[in-house]
């Protein structure tokens, strides 16, 4: 069965740190923070560049192309009335280190692997657009 | 590193806890003074000398409630540490500190709640009033994705473990295996006379992929405490001083309370190799010089990963570490001869402190023969603790 996500979906706390994360998705790009100075990618958002110590992190877009680096199977009903769902670690190609959590949707769990290469959807809950990723084709 | 100072210059003279089960039917505070209580009267020191008290922050009864309910009079340090069960063995090194600067003569650590009846911490997050903290604003990042709870949290790590190391699934489960055979010898423990084949194991159901259920630590109603006072003063009590050799804190770089998702390497438990280095470098000791481990295990891989991180093996060895029995009593290292969280009881760490101290004294269920050392770490995960408990000689 192609996994999808749980049931409910506790919506993030939106803040004026996170908002550009959680927001962003409405014109169907994934952005991270970014350094002005020294032009690392910082996820999750921080108060200051953790690299370059400079204030001057702002949000930007990002391809949506990542890779998958860990996956779990969610069996137990933490959140009742789930089919196995998929939680993923991917680290976006524009900067390995920057990694995101996630659901990996459209793929059977028999077919994950580390390593998979998979693209962003966003999936609407209110005013919040939840970033997804399922896998760029067909796995072989 | 150099030296710390209350290195083998203060012992644990007394362990006490109450029953471990299900539901214990009374209040959290009244298993924290049973379980003082108990360790004071092991120790055969009145609660009138109690100068100082040390917790968990995730502990819900205050040191000044235990002290009204025990006759415990006035107290000059007192202090509770934070990330969960990270806690354990820094409890531990605080009251050795406050013991070694002169400040309090005799301090006891505590842990006691209703984890099984009460509040679950299995249930994780999904339950917690939403407080907008830097504490709680990371959830936010996982809970929409529905990972809420702490097997998901480990089983995100435990799965690039398996991938990077070419561990199975087969050696988490023996893990689960030795646990449980120790408990089976344990009349103490929930799962007396209740041993597990790595068949059990493979069969139990799934709780997380790469967990199993099996894998997953129970939860427990219970208290442990523990009296920490100077080796002069230990020598002059009932049963032998278990030693404080060695006392340590450890958070890693990125770290993260388990969730240390960002940092450079997805593996491995950066945390307990700063413990590891504290623990080794300030002591001259070394994983040589131990004959038993109680190693922190709410989930078995971090087992694997402790293995490694304390230098029992060598970085993804710890499948063929564990692969002939060498963590089973009468095996190389044997580990958490008490059973462990998933076969005793899940007191936090707190109650393998307390099998530390009776693998010292020699009266262990379990019992290594020749025991000169033996480490014990705090939860893994979060920033933690570790600490070597020795004989005296």
């Amino acid at each position: 069965m192609t996994a999808s996500g749980p049931s409910l979906r506790l919506l993030p706390r939106v803040d004026d740190e996170n908002r550009f994360f959680w927001t962003g998705g409405a014109d169907g790009r994934l952005r991270f923070q970014r350094c002005a100075v020294c032009a690392h990618f910082v996820h999750p958002p921080a108060p200051r560049c953790p690299f370059c110590l400079a204030d001057g992190l702002r949000p930007e877009p990002v391809s949506g192309r990542a890779l998958v680096e860990s996956f779990t199977v969610n069996h137990q009903q933490w959140i009742p009335g789930s089919d196995p769902y998929i939680v993923a670690w991917v680290s976006i190609v524009e900067q390995p280190d920057v990694r995101l959590t996630t659901n990996l949707v459209g793929v059977e769990p028999d077919d994950l692997r580390v390593g998979m290469e998979v693209v962003v959807e966003f999936e609407q809950q209110d005013d919040v657009y939840l970033p997804l990723f399922r896998p760029t084709s067909a796995p072989s | 590193m150099t030296r710390h100072s209350f290195a083998g210059r203060v012992a644990i003279a007394g362990i006490g806890a109450t029953e471990f089960s299900k539901a214990s039917g009374r209040s959290e505070l009244r298993l924290a003074a049973e379980a003082v209580d108990a360790a004071l009267r092991d120790a055969g020191i009145a609660p009138g000398e109690v100068q100082g008290m040390v917790t968990y922050s995730a502990d819900t009864n205050p040191d000044i409630d235990i002290a009204r309910a025990l006759g415990v009079g006035e107290l000059n340090f007192f202090s509770r540490i934070h990330y969960g069960g990270g806690a354990a063995c820094a409890t531990v090194q605080q009251a050795a500190m406050a013991v070694d600067a002169g400040v309090a003569d005799v301090v006891v650590c505590y842990r006691a709640f209703n984890e099984r009846s009460g509040n679950r911490f299995g249930a994780g997050v999904q339950d917690r009033p939403p407080v907008a903290n830097a504490e709680n604003a990371h959830f936010s990042f996982y809970s929409p994705f529905g990972l809420l709870a702490p097997a998901q949290w480990v089983a995100m790590a435990a799965q690039r473990y398996l991938h990077m190391s070419g561990a199975t699934t087969e050696d988490l489960g023996r893990v689960a295996v030795a646990d449980r055979r120790h408990a089976a010898t344990n009349p103490r423990a929930w799962y007396y006379e209740k041993p597990i084949t790595l068949e059990d194991h493979q069969a139990s159901r799934w709780i997380v992929e790469p967990l199993r259920l099996l894998d997953c630590c129970q939860e427990t109603d219970g208290g442990q405490a523990l009296v920490v006072t100077s080796i002069e003063r230990a020598r002059d009590l009932a049963n032998p001083p278990a030693v404080v050799r060695a006392a340590a804190q450890g958070s890693g770089r990125g770290q993260d309370m388990m969730t240390s998702y960002y940092r450079d390497d997805l593996v491995g438990l950066p945390e307990m190799e700063v413990v590891a280095a504290g623990l080794w470098g300030s002591s001259g000791l070394g994983p040589g010089d131990m004959q038993a481990a109680i190693l922190y295990d709410h989930f078995t891989p971090y087992v694997l990963m402790q293995l490694e991180a304390l230098g029992f093996c060598g970085w993804g060895e710890a499948k063929d570490f564990v692969a002939d029995g060498a963590i089973e009593i009468g095996g190389r290292l044997p580990v958490n001869t008490h059973g462990g969280q998933l076969g005793e009881a899940y007191l936090h760490g707190m109650n393998g402190i307390a099998e530390a101290v009776r693998q010292v004294r020699g009266t262990a269920v379990n019992q290594v023969a020749g025991i000169e050392h033996v480490v014990v770490t705090a939860g893994t995960g979060v920033p933690t603790s570790g600490l070597i408990l020795g004989v005296d000689r």
